[in-house]
């Protein structure tokens, strides 16, 4: 027996198991989900409540191809993040850094399409501090609230792209891709609460 | 008995379910925007939808559901923020209305 193995043997007892048997690097992404949480419903609540203390509320969305080509993207994303995670829980490592850069592709397009929206927005006016709808405040929540989502997209998509290279290199483990992949689903649950409350909830009929 | 590979197997039959299920409740959100009903019944009726994909993707697609202690840490944390965030919703008809509690 190795001096290395007597003296884990001996504190074996005083070693704590991690919370929730979760390991720290999982339970790090799990913390900052839930702090990211409440960042995004803080300003979900504070978007609500100015939509309602303010009479006349712009309805400026005519068409919902776009948001609903987005939507489906991001969706199929968290779908191949997963077959990513699951390839690489395999062993399959080529597999696994497939799907995870297919993930980023898509949160790629995501962005595009997003950015080719805002500037659809800009052509007709409307800019932090104005628009041709009526209340400044419609178009300063809108850009604060999708351009904080897109910001979350663009990190995902530069994490995709360094861990999946990583792990490909054998520098990162399934483990960090799995902890990746949950920031990408988190990225898409936000998002599924940003397309009715900010998009469809104005929409001109 | 299953190998762990059936498990994987089924684990991606799982996701293809859940998958679907929040492509059609996201088309569900689609549909009722486009209902005759007022915007606070839209509001109701699109969040209830939201909070039901939000709890397949954390549930499956984020594994929660196989860490029934984490499972209810995250719960309980984030839920309680988030209504502790609706204090100010009675302010905002008062702005809009005047104040109706105030009399």
């Amino acid at each position: 027996m190795s001096q290395a193995e007597v003296t884990v043997g001996a504190h074996a007892g005083l070693m704590e198991e991690p919370t929730f048997s979760v390991p720290a690097k999982k339970m790090a992404m799990w913390l900052f989900i839930i702090a990211d949480s409440a960042t995004f419903a803080g300003c979900l609540v504070a978007y609500g409540f100015i939509r309602n203390a303010t009479p006349n509320w712009p309805r400026p969305f005519h068409s919902i191809t776009n948001v609903a080509i987005m939507t489906l993207i991001l969706l199929t994303s968290s779908l191949t993040m997963l077959f990513g995670v699951t390839s690489a829980q395999k062993g399959d490592k080529a597999g696994a850094f497939r799907w995870t850069m297919i993930t980023a592709v898509a949160g790629i397009l995501f962005a595009i399409l997003h950015i080719r929206e805002w500037m659809g927005m800009i052509g007709e006016g409307a800019t932090l501090f104005q628009n041709p709808w009526g209340t400044p405040l419609f178009s300063s929540l809108f850009f604060s609230i999708t351009g904080l989502h897109l910001l979350h997209v663009t990190g995902g998509v530069i994490a995709l792209i360094v861990v999946g290279l990583r792990y490909q290199g054998g520098r990162y483990k399934a483990d960090d891709l799995e902890i990746t992949g949950l920031y990408w689903h988190f990225v898409d649950l936000v998002w599924m609460f940003v397309v009715p409350l900010v998009y469809l909830l104005n929409l001109s009929h | 008995m299953t190998t762990g590979e059936d498990h994987k197997t089924s684990g991606v039959g799982k996701d293809l379910i859940v998958y679907f299920c929040l492509l059609a409740l996201a088309g569900l959100q689609f549909l009722i925007a486009y209902q005759d009903i007022s915007a606070s019944q839209m509001f109701v009726r699109m969040l209830i939808v939201a909070v039901v994909e939000a709890a397949l993707a954390l549930l499956f697609f984020m594994h929660l559901w196989e860490n029934r202690g984490l499972k209810w840490f995250v719960l309980i944390f984030t839920v309680a923020v988030i209504l502790g965030m609706q204090y100010g919703w009675t302010d905002s008809y008062r702005l809009l209305d005047g104040a109706p509690w105030a009399k």
